[in-house]
C-alpha cells in the first residue's frame, strides 16, 4: 500500500505543469472558507457591539463587513468551481497522453505478462473480481490476465486520477490553511485561544477521517465480493429461470440468493453502522471544539483579558472553521482509490518493454527479403515453446500462406515478424541486417502487419483505411478498397467514405470489419505484407474471392497469407503448415 | 440518469412506501429522529448563546457557567448521537428495502412468470437490483432523511425565534421560499451541469479507451506518437466546451449561495439593529443568529439529494416494471413465502413437500406420484388458445394435440406457429388462456407445478450451462443421483469424448467463471440431464438449431437413444431429426395443420 502512495507522488508530479491554476483553485476555495468565517465571526462581533446600544455609526464597519463577507463568500465559491475544474479537465487530457506514451512501448507484447502479475496480487489481497462489470472509474479491474480488459482497467484508472487533485490533494490543502487561518485569528483575539483552536481543529481533521475510513474499510473490502457473488447468482437465475423451473430447482435457488443477499444486507448493516459512528464523530467534534474554546475565552472574559464583544466572533469562528473540514472524510477515500489506481498504473508502466531500438540504430536496406532463421520463442523461460527452429523466406513479390490449427504459433511468428516482440533464439533479418539492429519504426516501414483482431477506430472508414499511409490519393484508397473487396459494399453506403464505422466498428459486420481492416494493409506501402486470417468472418465463397484479390493486388510486395483454414494451394507459391511450434513445408 | 418525470416519480415514491414495510419503517424512524434532532439544534443555540451572552455581558466566572456548559456538551453528544442514528437508519433501511424488492423480483421470475422475457434483458435487471441498491441508498439514506430534516428543522427553529422576536423569525420566513426557488432553479442547472460533464467525459474515456484498444494497430502503422498529440488536442477542445457550459451552469449555485449567505448577513444586521434600539437582549439576538445557518442548512442538502436519488428511482422502477408483469401461470404458487422454507430445507408447496437444500432431502422429496404419469396416459391438448400477457395476438388457436405414452412426436412449423409455447404448455411454464391441457383426464392446473415438471425434462435450443462442476450440471434435477448414474448419463447422451479430455472429468468447473463448452458440448450436457431425470416426458425444443451438420448428426442419435421408452415431444426445423419422430405434427398459425400420422418403416 506504501507503494501505492509512491506511486501516487509520481502520478501527481506528472500533472505539476497545472501547478498555477491548482494553486489558484486552492486560494479561491481557501478565501470561500475565510469568507465564510469572517461572516460568522463579524456577525457574532456586530450583535455583541450592538447590545453595548453604541451609535448607529459605530456598527457601520462592522455592518459593511457582514454583507461585504456574504458577497464575497458566494463569489468566490462560484470562482473556485470553475478553476477547480478547469485544472481537472486540463490535468485529465495531461494525464492521459503522459500514461498513453508510457503503456505504448508496451503493447502488445507486454501486455499479457503483466496482466498475470496484476491478476495474482489482485487476488492475493481479495479484492473483488468482479467488479469489472460495473466499469466505474477507479474499481478494481479484474479478471485475469486478457488484454482487453488489461486496456480497460488502464483507462480506468488513468480517469481515476482526475479526482486525485479536485477532490483528493485540494481538500486538505485547503483545510490546513483554514486550520492556520482559524487560529491565527483565535491567536489575535486571545493568544490563550489559539493553540486550543488548533489543537481542535487539527485533531478534528485527523483522528475523525482516520477512524472513519477504518470503521468503514474493513466492511466496504467485505462488501465488494459478496456484491460480486449476489450479482453473479442473480444473473445465472434470470437467465436460467426457466431451466431452474422445469429442473425444479427454483425452490433452492431461491434459498440461495436469500442466502448471497442477507450475506451481502449484513456487511452493508455493518457498513451502515460504520457511516453513522462517523457521522456522529465528526457532530461532537464540532460540539466539542466550542465547548473547549468556551472554557478559555469565559474566565478570559471574567479577568477582563478578553473584550466580552469578542466572545460570541470566537466561538463562531470555531463552527465556520469546521466547514472545512466537512469533505475530509470523502477526500481521505478518494485518495486511497487514486492511489490504488496509480499504484497498477505504475505496475504497469514501469515495465521495461522488451522490444526496444538499439542504441546505434542501422540504415534500412533499401531492398532484400524477409529471412526467419531457426527462430525459437516461448513467453516465459519455464514454459514450453511456441515456436521452435523455425526458417522462413518472404521475398518482395512472392505469395506465401501459412496454415496451421489455432494456438500452433501463428501469431507469434507473425509479431516476430513486425518485431513485436524478439525471438528468444535465432533470428529476423530484412536484406541482411538482423531486426534488432533496426528501430521499430523502420521494421514497420518494411513490414506490415494486420491482425486478427485489427482495431477499427471510432471514426469514418477513410480516416481508419488512411491510418496506413496518410499522403493516400483518392484513387489509391478506392482500389485497396477493391482488392480487399470493400468498394462495392462501401459505395453503397449513404455516406459512402465517410460512414462512421462505430465503436471498434460496431455498426459493422466481423465481415465488413475484416474487409476495411485489410483495405488499411494492402494501402500501406511497406514492401512486405503479413496478415494474419485476412479471411475470418467469411463465407468460403467470399473467402476465397478475398485471398485471389489479395494475392493479385499485393503487385510488387511479398504477402504472407496466415490463416487456420484450408486455402487454395494454386494461390500461392509456397504453403507451409505450423503445427506445435514445428514448421512443415507443404509446397 | 434524469429521465424519471416529476409525476412518475411522485408515483413512484409513494409506491416504494405503500409496498415495502421496511421504507414505511424507515420513514417513520427518519421522522422520529428529525424531530428530536430538531429540538437538539435549538437547544444547543439557546445554550451556546446563553453562555456567549454571560461571559460577554456580565463576564461571569466559569464556576457559575458550569452547569450550563455541562448541559451543552450533553445536547452536543445527544446531537452528534441522533445524527450517527439518522445515517445508520437510513442506510439500513436502504438495504433492507432492497433486499425485499429483489427477493420478491427473483420469486416472480422463477416462481410465477417463469416465460417471461426477463431473460432478454439479464444484464439490465441483475444490475437493478444489484447496484440499485447503491443508487436507492442515496433515496433512503440521503433524500427521504433530509426531506424529514428540512421539515422539522425550520419549522422548530422558526417556531422558537418568533418567540424571540417577530421581525428576525418574518425575514427567516420570507428567505425560505426564495432559497427553494432558487434551488429548483439550480437543480435545473446542476442537471445541465451534470449533463454537459457527463458528455464531456464519457466523450473523451471514450476516445481515450478507443486509441488504448488500437495501440497495436496504431504501432504496426507506426501512428502511435501522432495519436499522443491527438490526445491532447482532443481533450483541450472538450475541455474548452465544457468550461463554457459550465460558466452558465454554476451561475444559478452562485445565486443560491449569494440568498444563503445574504439571508445569513440580513439577519444578522437586522437583530444588530434590534439589539442597538433595545428592543432584544443579546442571548436571544445571539440565538436567532446560530439558528439562521441551521436553518438553511438542510433545505440546500435536499436539493442535492434530490439528483443524487434519481438512480435509485430508476432502478426501482425497473424492478416494478418487472414485478408488475403479469404471471404466466394460472395459479401462482406461493411457494416461497418467507416462512414456508422450513429449518430441514423444504418448502410447503399445496401440502407438498419440496426439497430446497437439506442434504437430507432428495429429489424424490418432489413427490411425482401426486401427479399423473406421462409415461403410461396421453398428455391431451384440447382446443388450446394462448395470447401472451403482453402481445395482442393469439399464438395458439384451438389447439388439439395428444401425445401417445412412451412415443415421440414432432412438431414442425414455421417460426412463430407457436410450437414453443406448446413445450412451454407442455412443461406448465403457462397455462392455457382457453382450453385445457390434460394427462389421465386431470388438467394440468390441477396438479402443483413443480410435481409436474418432476414427470417433465426439458432440452431447450441452447442449454444453460451454471457455474459449478459438470456433474452438478448433469444432475441439475436429480442433485442427489449417485455419480455412478451421472456417468452413465453422460455416456448416454455422447459425453464420453469430452470427459475424456478435460482435466477434472466430470469435476471440471463450467459456466460462468468456469470452461467454456462449445453449443454441441453444451447441448449433450442438456441431453444427459433428460437421460438422468427419470422424467418420462422429454420436450426438445430445436435441440439442434445451433449445431452445424455433423455435430447434429451426432446430438441426433443422442436424442434418439433418449426416446426410446420416453415420450417425447420434438420441436425441430431439422427434417434428418425428425425422423426419428413416430408422429409429425406440422403447426401452422396456432393450430394443427395436418396430421400425417406416419408409421415408422
Amino acid at each position: 500500500m506504501s507503494g501505492d502512495y509512491a506511486s501516487l507522488i509520481a502520478a501527481a508530479r506528472a500533472g505539476g505543469a497545472e501547478r498555477r491554476r491548482l494553486a489558484l483553485a486552492i486560494a479561491l476555495g481557501f478565501g470561500a472558507v475565510v469568507a465564510a468565517g469572517g461572516l460568522l465571526a463579524t456577525s457574532g462581533y456586530l450583535i455583541s457591539r450592538a447590545a453595548q446600544r453604541p451609535e448607529i455609526l459605530a456598527l457601520s464597519v462592522a455592518i459593511v463587513g457582514v454583507r461585504a463577507f456574504a458577497l464575497a463568500r458566494a463569489v468566490l465559491r462560484y470562482g473556485e468551481r470553475l478553476a477547480s475544474h478547469d485544472a481537472a479537465l486540463r490535468l485529465l487530457g495531461r494525464v492521459r497522453a503522459s500514461f498513453y506514451r508510457r503503456l505504448a512501448p508496451l503493447v502488445p507484447g507486454d501486455l499479457g505478462a503483466a496482466g498475470a502479475v496484476g491478476s495474482a496480487t489482485r487476488g492475493a489481497t481479495g479484492i473483488d473480481p468482479h467488479a469489472g462489470r460495473r466499469g466505474g472509474p477507479g474499481e478494481d479491474l479484474g479478471g485475469g490476465p486478457r488484454g482487453g480488459d488489461l486496456l480497460s482497467r488502464f483507462v480506468g484508472d488513468v480517469d481515476a486520477l482526475q479526482d486525485l487533485y479536485l477532490r483528493a490533494l485540494a481538500p486538505p490543502i485547503v483545510a490546513a490553511l483554514a486550520i492556520c487561518a482559524a487560529a491565527l485569528a483565535a491567536w489575535l483575539i486571545l493568544p490563550a485561544a489559539g493553540p486550543v483552536v488548533f489543537v481542535c481543529l487539527l485533531l478534528a481533521a485527523t483522528v475523525v477521517p482516520a477512524l472513519a475510513a477504518l470503521l468503514s474499510a474493513s466492511a466496504g473490502r467485505r462488501q465488494a465480493p459478496a456484491r460480486a457473488a449476489l450479482t453473479d447468482e442473480l444473473v445465472e437465475t434470470i437467465a436460467g429461470a426457466s431451466e431452474l423451473a422445469v429442473a425444479g430447482r427454483a425452490g433452492e435457488r431461491i434459498a440461495r440468493l436469500r442466502a448471497a443477499d442477507a450475506r451481502l444486507a449484513r456487511l452493508a448493516r455493518r457498513d451502515g453502522l460504520a457511516a453513522g459512528a462517523a457521522t456522529a464523530l465528526a457532530s461532537a467534534a464540532t460540539g466539542a471544539s466550542v465547548v473547549a474554546v468556551l472554557l478559555v475565552a469565559v474566565p478570559a472574559a471574567h479577568s477582563g483579558a478578553l473584550a466580552g464583544v469578542l466572545v460570541a466572533a470566537l466561538a463562531l469562528l470555531v463552527l465556520a472553521a469546521f466547514e472545512a473540514l466537512a469533505p475530509l472524510p470523502l477526500a481521505a477515500r478518494r485518495m486511497h482509490a487514486c492511489a490504488r489506481a496509480a499504484g497498477r498504473l505504475q505496475e504497469l508502466t514501469d515495465r521495461e518493454p522488451s522490444v526496444r531500438d538499439p542504441a546505434r540504430p542501422r540504415a534500412l536496406p533499401a531492398a532484400g527479403e524477409l529471412v526467419v532463421r531457426d527462430v525459437s520463442a516461448r513467453y516465459a523461460p519455464e514454459e514450453p515453446w511456441v515456436l521452435e527452429h523455425v526458417s522462413l523466406r518472404l521475398a518482395p513479390g512472392r505469395r506465401v500462406a501459412l496454415v496451421g490449427p489455432s494456438g500452433a504459433g501463428k501469431t507469434t511468428l507473425a509479431q516476430l515478424l513486425v518485431r513485436f516482440r524478439d525471438p528468444d533464439a535465432g533470428g529476423v533479418s530484412i536484406g541482411g541486417v538482423d531486426l534488432r539492429e533496426l528501430t521499430q519504426e523502420d521494421v514497420r516501414r518494411a513490414v506490415t502487419y494486420a491482425a486478427q483482431d485489427a482495431h477499427l477506430f471510432n471514426t469514418t472508414v477513410r480516416e481508419n483505411v488512411l491510418l496506413a499511409r496518410r499522403s493516400a490519393s483518392e484513387a489509391e484508397l478506392w482500389e485497396a478498397l477493391a482488392a480487399a473487396g470493400a468498394a462495392e459494399w462501401v459505395r453503397s453506403l449513404p455516406d459512402g467514405l465517410d460512414t462512421l464505422v462505430g465503436e471498434n466498428g460496431a455498426v459493422l459486420s466481423g465481415g465488413q470489419r475484416q474487409r476495411i481492416a485489410l483495405a488499411r494493409a494492402l494501402l500501406s506501402d511497406a514492401r512486405l505484407l503479413v496478415l494474419d486470417e485476412p479471411t475470418a468472418h467469411l463465407d468460403r465463397a467470399s473467402a476465397a474471392a478475398v485471398m485471389s484479390d489479395i494475392v493479385a493486388g499485393a503487385g510488387e510486395r511479398g504477402v504472407l497469407a496466415i490463416t487456420h483454414c484450408d486455402v487454395a494451394a494454386e494461390l500461392f507459391d509456397e504453403l507451409w503448415e505450423l503445427r506445435g511450434g514445428i514448421l512443415y513445408k507443404v509446397k | 440518469m434524469h429521465g424519471v418525470p416529476a409525476t412518475r416519480r411522485r408515483r413512484l415514491d409513494r409506491r416504494l412506501l405503500r409496498e415495502s414495510r421496511a421504507a414505511r419503517a424507515q420513514l417513520l424512524l427518519a421522522g422520529a429522529l428529525g424531530v428530536a434532532m430538531a429540538l437538539t439544534v435549538v437547544a444547543q443555540a439557546a445554550l451556546l448563546a446563553h453562555v456567549i451572552a454571560s461571559a460577554a455581558v456580565h463576564h461571569t466566572a466559569l464556576e457559575r457557567l458550569t452547569g450550563a456548559l455541562v448541559a451543552l456538551a450533553g445536547v452536543i453528544m445527544a446531537r452528534a448521537l441522533l445524527a450517527g442514528a439518522f445515517e445508520s437508519s437510513g442506510r439500513i433501511g436502504a438495504t433492507r428495502v432492497m433486499s425485499e424488492l429483489r427477493g420478491r423480483l427473483a420469486e416472480q421470475l422463477l416462481v410465477r412468470a417463469p416465460i417471461g422475457r426477463a431473460a432478454d434483458r439479464t444484464g439490465e435487471l441483475a444490475a437493478a437490483a444489484v447496484q440499485g441498491v447503491d443508487a436507492l441508498e442515496a433515496y433512503f439514506a440521503g433524500y427521504l432523511p433530509q426531506l424529514v430534516l428540512a421539515a422539522a428543522v425550520p419549522g422548530a427553529i422558526l417556531v422558537w425565534v418568533l418567540g424571540i422576536d417577530a421581525i428576525a423569525a418574518g425575514l427567516l420566513a420570507l428567505t425560505i421560499p426564495l432559497l427553494i426557488v432558487f434551488m429548483i432553479l439550480v437543480g435545473k442547472g446542476a442537471q445541465a451541469r451534470a449533463r454537459a460533464r457527463w458528455w464531456a467525459l464519457a466523450l473523451l474515456s471514450g476516445h481515450f479507451l478507443d486509441v488504448v484498444r488500437g495501440l497495436p494497430t496504431l504501432r504496426a502503422f507506426r501512428r502511435e506518437t501522432a495519436q499522443a498529440q491527438t490526445l491532447e488536442r482532443v481533450g483541450e477542445h472538450y475541455r474548452a466546451e465544457t468550461m463554457g457550459t459550465l460558466r452558465i451552469a454554476f451561475l444559478s449555485a452562485l445565486v443560491l449561495e449569494l440568498c444563503a449567505m445574504v439571508g445569513t448577513a440580513l439577519v444578522a444586521v437586522t437583530i444588530g439593529l434590534q439589539l442597538d434600539g433595545g428592543h432584544l437582549g443579546l442571548q436571544a439576538g445571539l440565538t436567532v443568529l446560530l439558528l439562521a445557518p441551521e436553518l438553511y442548512g438542510p433545505l440546500r442538502a435536499i436539493g442535492q439529494q434530490f439528483h443524487a436519488s434519481t438512480d435509485g428511482m430508476a432502478a426501482a422502477e425497473r424492478i416494478f416494471a418487472v414485478l408488475d408483469a403479469p404471471a404466466a401461470l394460472a395459479a401462482p404458487e406461493r411457494l416461497l413465502a418467507p416462512g414456508a422454507v422450513n429449518a430441514t430445507g423444504t418448502a410447503t408447496v399445496g401440502g407438498i413437500s419440496v426439497a430446497v437444500s437439506s442434504p437430507a432431502a432428495t429429489p424424490d422429496a418432489r413427490e411425482p406420484e401426486s401427479a399423473p404419469d406421462p409415461a403410461s396416459e396421453p398428455l391431451r391438448f384440447e382446443g388450446v388458445s394462448f395470447v401472451y400477457p403482453d402481445r395482442p395476438e393469439l399464438v395458439l388457436h384451438g389447439l388439439d394435440l395428444e401425445l401417445h405414452p412412451g412415443r415421440a412426436t414432432a412438431l414442425v412449423g414455421a417460426t412463430g406457429a407457436g410450437k414453443s409455447t406448446v413445450a412451454a404448455l407442455a412443461l406448465r411454464l403457462a397455462d392455457p388462456t382457453a382450453g385445457r391441457v390434460s394427462c389421465d383426464g386431470r388438467d394440468l392446473r390441477e396438479i402443483a407445478p413443480e410435481a409436474w415438471r418432476a414427470r417433465v425434462a426439458w432440452v431447450p435450443q441452447r442449454t444453460r450451462l451454471f457455474a459449478g462442476a459438470l456433474a452438478e450440471n448433469i444432475a441439475l434435477a436429480a442433485p442427489r443421483a449417485p455419480r455412478a448414474r451421472i456417468l452413465a448419463a453422460a455416456h448416454d447422451a455422447g459425453l464420453d469424448e469430452l470427459l475424456a479430455r478435460l482435466p477434472d472429468g466430470l469435476d471440471t468447473r463450467v459456466g460462468e467463471g468456469g470452461r467454456g463448452l462449445s453449443a454441441g458440448q453444451a447441448q449433450r450436457v442438456g441431453l444427459a440431464r433428460a437421460f438422468l431425470s427419470g422424467a418420462s416426458l422429454v420436450v426438445l425444443d430445436e435441440p439442434t438449431a445451433h449445431l452445424d451438420a455433423d455435430t447434429a448428426a451426432a446430438v441426433g442419435a443422442a436424442i434418439e437413444r433418449l426416446a426410446a421408452g420416453r415420450t417425447m415431444l420434438l420441436i425441430t426445423h431439422d427434417a434428418r431429426l425428425a425422423r426419428i419422430a413416430e408422429t409429425v405434427v406440422t403447426l401452422a398459425a396456432g393450430r394443427v395443420a395436418e396430421t400425417p400420422v406416419r408409421a415408422l418403416a
